[in-house]
């Protein structure tokens, strides 16, 4: 038997998406050392203790922030051929999504207020199952071809799509 | 379909709901009434603001459950007309569903003791659609015990005039010595704790502390008196006994007169039900496969229950709760149901299923460990503060949950296993449940494959089979990659192939 392994999918998405994931996290990581920095500011007595507060909350968010989405975008790729749409995405916790386009129910954009600021978009992907494959950090234009293309070849690959 | 059996215009049917069910509209609000009066009588008759509060606002609560049952009662209606029931109801919202006959499977009546003290009856028409609420039938919530048999004898009626009875064969059907693994469902002893919990928190509520009325504190003194292992002892057993107790009338409810049955033309009838009939129609169309599921106790006395694992019985948790296909049963007896419902006998036999790598036993040892070391930082991190007695009861618990953990952790490495059997893909996992799942290849609608830091590290791969029935993905635990990639490839050739390649060197 020989050896297999996956290989990653073909395309990557544009560089602007780590600019996306780095915004993002920072509205996970910042606003609770921030709370903290405003009362070690301004509550005088209560410094040393805020001081600290701020310092443990900051420094794991500001990790993330810095580590996250440069791993993510190494990770994060997306590939559609003839007959499937292939995902990988995460970053510690890594996942890997193949649905063949018989299967494929419906295709959707998704386009949250932080991804239209880095002209991006995401693309999902429903099948009957429950979960439904997300490719996003997408560019926008590409994301629409993306969407134009699957639901062409959704209509034209033979399936019950159950 | 013959023309000259179809009723005509004439003979409509046409019917509401019964003026009874106001009663139970103005019982609802009764409830925190009755609640407040109780809560003065225990507290001898003085009152506060956040009791007048709690109750005031579930009063009102209660009003406007009260009041949308009353709006249904006067707006809803029903009519059967030639080949279709239509319900039309609502006030703000209205709605009518129409429900062409020869498209109902089963039509059940259920009644809730309080709708049976009233002579009321649920009406349930079940047409096996998928989805919505409105696509798999319609319900008639409180109409009389007399108009409900009417109106099912009349589309029964037309069904026969229609389609002639097909033969149902009786697959499995209730053995009243199951009634023995009824207490090992664990629920019981958890039913128990979360009623206790449920009462404690109403009267906390309502500003009694449950532990300062007489009954209990007297109960209190005398456990005093005895030894604490004695009264923990004691307090055990008096748990266990109410838990067990519970699961076995739980048991007795639902599955009275069960009856699994198979139809012409491809359909599976499961019945059962005590004080309400439940009734569940699969069609065999959309089955994907069976499930064994073999929780701890129940797997220890030799039991085990089986599942469908099928789309068209609604959302999740409608799924969950109604894909049952036998209750706990004897082992032998729940193999032999699959292999009715599915085809192949064996099919389910975990002796021969594909083992998994030493690598899994070592991550599932590891979490083991680390569980059993967060469970005894509990008691060592209130040591810091309460002195040395809570850090021994650490150490203590670390050096029991240690083997115990681990005890287990071997149990779900010898339990993993997968293989591809004929049209079906095999898995088993799971040490307090374990679940074989036979899953039906062209069911699987693609592949969800995860791997963690400490998988790809050690080589390893979870690969989720997605599909349209129960739970949506079925895992393969921890496989080699390169394993893992044949096994997919065997149950659905050419769709994960063009993405996996030669590894140049070990990955």
């Amino acid at each position: 038997m020989n050896s297999m392994r996956l290989r990653p999918p073909r395309n990557r998405v544009p560089s602007r998406a780590m600019g996306w994931w780095t915004a993002q996290s920072a509205v996970f990581a910042l606003p609770l050392p921030l709370t903290f920095a405003i009362l070690w500011a301004g509550i005088p007595p209560t410094r040393e203790l805020f001081m600290w507060f701020t310092l443990i909350s900051l420094v794991p968010g500001l990790l993330y922030m810095a580590v996250m989405p440069f791993w993510r975008y190494r990770v994060h790729r997306w590939e559609v051929t003839d007959e499937a749409v292939y995902a990988a995405s995460g970053w510690l916790w890594q996942q890997w999504r193949v649905v063949p386009l018989s299967r494929v129910q419906t295709v959707d954009t998704l386009r949250g207020p932080l991804q239209q600021l880095f002209g991006l978009s995401g693309v999902s992907v429903t099948t009957a199952s429950t979960t439904a494959v997300r490719i996003s950090g997408l560019d926008s234009q590409v994301g629409d071809d993306l969407v134009a293309y699957l639901t062409s070849r959704t209509h034209a690959v033979p399936g019950d799509a159950a | 379909m013959t023309s000259g059996t179809l009723p005509t215009a004439p003979r409509d049917h046409r019917g509401r709901l019964s003026a009874r069910l106001m009663v139970v509209g103005l019982g609802v609000p009764a409830a925190p009434l009755a609640l407040f009066l109780l809560s003065l009588l225990l507290t001898g008759g003085e009152t506060n603001l956040q009791v007048l509060i709690t109750l005031g606002s579930l009063f009102v609560t209660c009003l406007v459950v009260g009041g949308f049952s009353l709006s249904r009662l006067l707006t809803t209606r029903y009519r059967l007309t030639g080949e279709r029931l239509e319900l039309s109801s609502g006030l703000l919202f209205r709605s009518r569903h129409s429900v062409p006959l020869a498209r109902v499977r089963s039509v059940d009546l259920t009644a809730n003791p309080l709708h049976r003290v009233l002579g009321l009856t649920t009406l349930r028409i079940d047409t096996g659609g998928q989805g919505t609420q409105g696509g798999r039938g319609l319900r008639l919530d409180g109409i009389t015990a007399a108009d409900a048999a009417e109106l099912r004898r009349r589309i029964l009626q037309w069904r026969e005039a229609s389609v002639p009875e097909k033969a149902a064969d009786l697959v499995c059907e209730l053995d009243r010595s199951w009634l023995r693994y009824a207490p090992l469902t664990v629920w019981g002893v958890g039913g128990v704790l979360a009623a206790a919990g449920g009462v404690y928190r109403t009267l906390h509520e309502m500003k009694i502390d449950p532990l300062e009325l007489g009954v209990v504190q007297d109960l209190v003194r005398h456990f005093g008196s005895v030894p604490l292992w004695y009264g923990l002892l004691l307090a055990t057993l008096a748990l266990v006994a109410l838990g067990v107790a519970c699961s076995t009338l739980t048991f007795i409810e639902n599955w009275s007169g069960y009856e699994l049955r198979r139809a012409e033309g491809g359909v599976l009838r499961v019945r059962r039900g005590l004080l309400a009939t439940r009734s569940v129609t699969m069609e065999e169309s959309r089955l994907r496969g069976v499930e064994l599921v073999e929780p701890l106790l129940l797997r220890w006395a030799g039991g085990a229950r089986l599942d469908a694992v099928t789309s068209g019985l609604g959302d999740r948790d409608e799924n969950r709760k109604r894909r049952m296909l036998t209750p706990p049963v004897p082992r032998p007896t729940a193999l032999q149901v699959a292999g009715q419902v599915q085809a192949g006998e064996g099919l389910l036999d975990r002796t021969l299923l594909a083992r998994h790598p030493r690598v899994a036993l070592r991550r599932r040892i590891n979490r083991a460990l680390i569980a059993a070391v967060l469970l005894a930082a509990v008691p060592a991190v209130f040591g810091l503060w309460f002195g040395p007695a809570f850090l021994v009861a650490g150490a203590i618990t670390a050096v029991l949950l240690a083997p115990v953990l681990t005890a287990f952790a071997f149990d779900a490495f010898r339990n993993l296993g997968h293989a591809v059997r004929g049209r079906y893909l095999i898995i088993c996992s799971g040490t307090f449940a374990r679940r074989t799942v036979a899953l039906r290849r062209d069911g699987i609608i693609g592949w969800k494959i995860t791997r963690s830091p400490f998988q790809r590290r050690n080589g390893l791969l979870t690969l989720g089979a997605t599909t349209a029935a129960g739970d949506g993905v079925y895992k393969v635990r921890d496989v080699p990659v390169d394993q893992g990639l044949h096994l997919a490839e065997a149950a659905v050739p050419r769709l994960l192939a063009p993405f996996a390649e030669q590894a140049t060197r070990p990955s």
